[in-house]
């Protein structure tokens, strides 16, 4: 815990950040790079034929969409037991983030469900309990927004993380119930092919490393905003 | 009296005298059943078959009109201090309070949606699946809802958030309680909707004893500045 410690502190914060990011940023763009030739150099699949290929960009993003989420709920936890400051802005800082993954994750999956099932949407257990956490994402955000007094709007935003937390399962599980009820589609999934692997994983790591880039970033600039304006505040008074 | 009644029957009072208590909520949940055959048709046979969804989405709709005052007014004129300076925890009265809405809102709701089954051509065994889930149900809606109306009682305009935050976490709900009557409908439960209803009945469970924490976790937090 010392070593988190260490960290919450923003002045160590920037100072690591700072050293860290570029290295993050070329490793994300190089990932993407490389992950995209990848994917755009395997062959077709036999049955998908060239939308296979939106697996790449669709999968990633979907993990990310629920990864970002624990990211966020970390922070929570961490905010209301320790009280960091830093927690609350990194957590806040991610949820847009989190939110734009869920949007990808729709729309590629959109996309590729056109050719594939002959329709964009299919209330599908699983694009059904991704809409919801997009919904989830944005009354989060909302609530931020809301509340002026920062303290207030970090502790409300923290329990309102947790309470999804325990309730995204639950929604998961119920929506899956409930598709298998009323089972019309079946999704037909097969075994990864060896080919495809490679740029999958290559294109995992780069949203990762793209998303932790941003984060960063967005931490940053919300640490540099608040000295700002208690500089501001300081002049005027 | 237990500090505890005594909230909850102040509470159930305040919706009666102040709030129109119930019959703004019924109001609603008739008018948006009365809404639906207008847009979808008036073939029966259809209305028998979205009649559990359109129902339970507007039993939750008709709860959550009045979930936004539910701490708001005691936290404006400040009696929510007192509340929370007295003796009864604060996790108690938070469950006082989720109890008062249920009777006033949830309860009622339930007792008059067979009333709007029958409207909707629905079944007698489908219709008591339905009432059965919304009785179970409906605690979970004020349960979870608490915890929204805890998170923005200090917001004047929180009345818009509290659905966009709240409603999300209730998909289980709704899921498992119109799943329960469409269960029943296909015939496909043996125990007449047992198995969502079980599952319903162990959400509703879990939210009524887990939110009055949060819900007061939250309270305490807008008290404490």
């Amino acid at each position: 815990m010392q070593f988190l410690f260490r960290y919450a502190n923003p002045a160590n914060f920037m100072r690591l950040s700072g050293a860290v990011l570029p290295f993050t940023a070329i490793g994300a763009a190089l990932a993407l790079a490389t992950g995209l030739y990848l994917s755009f150099s395997v062959p077709p699949d036999y049955q998908q034929g060239a939308t296979v290929k939106i697996l790449f960009l669709h999968v990633p993003a979907a993990t990310m969409a629920m990864g970002v989420y624990v990211a966020i709920a970390i922070c929570s936890f961490l905010s209301l037991v320790w009280r960091h400051p830093l927690s609350d802005t990194a957590a806040r800082a991610a949820a847009p983030l989190g939110a734009m993954f869920t949007v990808v994750g729709l729309i590629t999956g959109a996309l590729w469900g056109k050719p594939m099932w002959g329709t964009y949407w299919v209330w599908d257990g699983r694009l059904t309990s991704f809409l919801l956490l997009l919904f989830i994402y944005l009354g989060y955000m909302a609530l931020w927004n809301a509340i002026e007094d920062e303290v207030r709007a970090a502790r409300a935003a923290a329990i309102l993380a947790l309470v999804g937390a325990v309730n995204i399962p639950i929604i998961k599980f119920s929506v899956e119930w409930w598709n298998t009820l009323h089972q019309g589609e079946t999704i037909t999934t097969g075994k990864l092919a060896s080919v495809y692997v490679a740029p999958l994983l290559t294109m995992m790591l780069g949203y990762a490393l793209l998303f932790v880039t941003l984060w960063m970033m967005r931490i940053r600039t919300a640490i540099l905003e608040r000295r700002a304006r208690n500089l501001m505040q300081g002049a005027a008074s | 009296m237990s500090p505890f009644v005594t909230l909850l029957t102040r509470d159930l009072r305040l919706a009666a005298r102040s709030g129109g208590g119930a019959a703004l909520a019924l109001s609603f949940f008739a008018l948006v059943a009365t809404l639906v055959p207008l847009g979808v048709g008036a073939d029966l046979k259809l209305l028998a078959r979205v009649a559990g969804g359109i129902l339970w989405v507007g039993a939750v709709l008709s709860a959550l009109l009045s979930l936004d005052r539910l701490f708001q007014g005691d936290y404006e004129d400040g009696s929510l201090e007192i509340i929370a300076l007295s003796p009864l925890a604060l996790e108690a009265a938070a469950l006082a309070k989720i109890a008062a809405h249920w009777l006033s809102t949830g309860l009622p709701l339930t007792l008059l949606s067979p009333l709007l089954a029958l409207m909707f051509n629905l079944d007698p065994a489908s219709t008591l699946t339905l009432f059965l889930s919304l009785l179970i149900g409906t605690p979970a809606v004020s349960a979870v809802g608490a915890i929204g109306a805890s998170l923005t009682l200090s917001l004047k305009r929180g009345g818009l958030i509290l659905p966009l935050i709240v409603l999300p976490l209730l998909a289980p709900a709704v899921i498992f309680g119109a799943g329960a009557v469409a269960q029943v409908q296909d015939g496909l439960a043996g125990g007449g909707g047992l198995g969502a209803l079980g599952l319903l009945a162990a959400f509703s469970f879990a939210a009524v004893l887990l939110s009055p924490f949060a819900a007061a976790y939250s309270v305490r937090l807008n008290l404490d500045g």
